[in-house]
């Protein structure tokens, strides 16, 4: 029995932690199902369907994540602005991770190639002749004293 | 460039603009019912089991089979559904001493409007919900209203892609009413 009050007690206080839900922070997670932009720039009639839908679950006290809910019923998975886990959709997934994995992968290719390539010889200069190399070596002397 | 690394980004390249043609293509509307009528042809209607609106279990299509049936496409937030719906629904007292009726499909709309907005018309001709409009792209609908007229085998006869008119509906439901199933 304390198990079950202490239980009911701290689902009663995750439920209180939970943040209201707000129209702002919906609106930019959901389509405007006809126009197909964001709900949050869209002006259009059935956007203003839908944020009525939207402002008459927070005041029934419904989370976000409820609402999002009660939206896709209502209108189907395309409301949300998160594309789907199927079909064409799946590219909207796939193929960010492979451009990443392709630039990553190049990265790699061409760091290996720049460790692999000999770095250039020092710079040699030309040669003395025996003269100039005298007078080098005893002005060197010179101001070693 | 060397060709080592040539071919895998030509390659990537060529696999991303496949992607974008693909997806640029896929989205526009259906327009094969259109060309089909165009050539004289009576097209097979797309049937789907969608769920009634206002009442519980579902409907298609396929129920009114041996009815001549004015398929109309709707939103209680479309403006020109709203105001081509009492022509609608005098059609739909009209021909139904005929074998005839108004079946409409409520697309992308929150029930509870759509039932306020048939109840503040005084609609009661059967509706079918199509929430996510997938029944509307077997049809090719682009836009809203689209009214689509349906012999007694379940074949398209006419499509119009906006608001119909008086004149529109009487020249295809004629026709058709005089037909036997």
């Amino acid at each position: 029995m304390r198990l079950l009050v202490a239980l009911a007690l701290v689902l009663g206080l995750t439920a209180a932690a939970e943040p209201r839900a707000t129209l702002p922070d919906i609106e930019d997670e959901v389509m405007c199902v006809e126009c197909r932009t964001a709900l949050n720039v869209s002006s259009a009639p059935v956007a203003d369907q839908e944020r009525a839908f939207i402002r008459a679950r927070i005041a029934e006290g419904m989370t976000k994540e409820q609402i999002k809910a009660a939206l896709v019923e209502e209108y189907g998975p395309d409301v949300l602005a998160e594309p789907g886990d199927d079909g064409f959709d799946l590219a909207a997934w796939v193929v960010p991770g492979a451009l990443v994995a392709l630039a990553a992968g190049g990265v790699i290719l061409l760091a290996r190639r720049w460790r692999r390539k000999p770095g250039p010889a020092p710079a040699a200069g030309p040669d003395l002749d025996p003269d100039e190399a005298r007078r080098l070596d005893a002005e060197l002397t010179a101001f070693d004293r | 460039m060397r060709p080592r690394v040539y071919w895998p980004v030509s390659f990537a390249a060529a696999a991303l603009v496949a992607l974008l043609t693909y997806g640029v293509t896929s989205t526009g509307p259906d327009t094969s019912i259109d060309e089909r009528l165009a050539d004289g042809e009576r097209v097979e209607a797309p049937v789907a089991d969608l769920p009634r609106l206002g009442s519980g279990g579902t409907g298609s299509l396929a129920d009114h089979q041996g009815k001549v049936v004015v398929l109309n496409v709707w939103a209680s937030w479309c403006p020109p559904c709203v105001e081509e719906m009492p022509l609608l629904q005098r059609t739909h007292e009209r021909i139904a001493a005929r074998g005839g009726m108004v079946l409409g499909i409520d697309t992308q709309d929150a029930s509870e409007d759509a039932l306020d907005f048939l109840r503040d018309h005084e609609i009661d001709f059967p509706s079918l919900r199509d929430r996510d409009r997938e029944y509307g792209r077997a049809l090719g609908v682009s836009g809203y209203p689209e009214t689509f007229v349906i012999d007694r085998q379940g074949r398209i006869v006419a499509v119009r892609r906006g608001p119909v008119t008086r004149r529109w509906l009487d020249d295809h439901l004629d026709p058709l009413l005089g037909e036997r199933a």
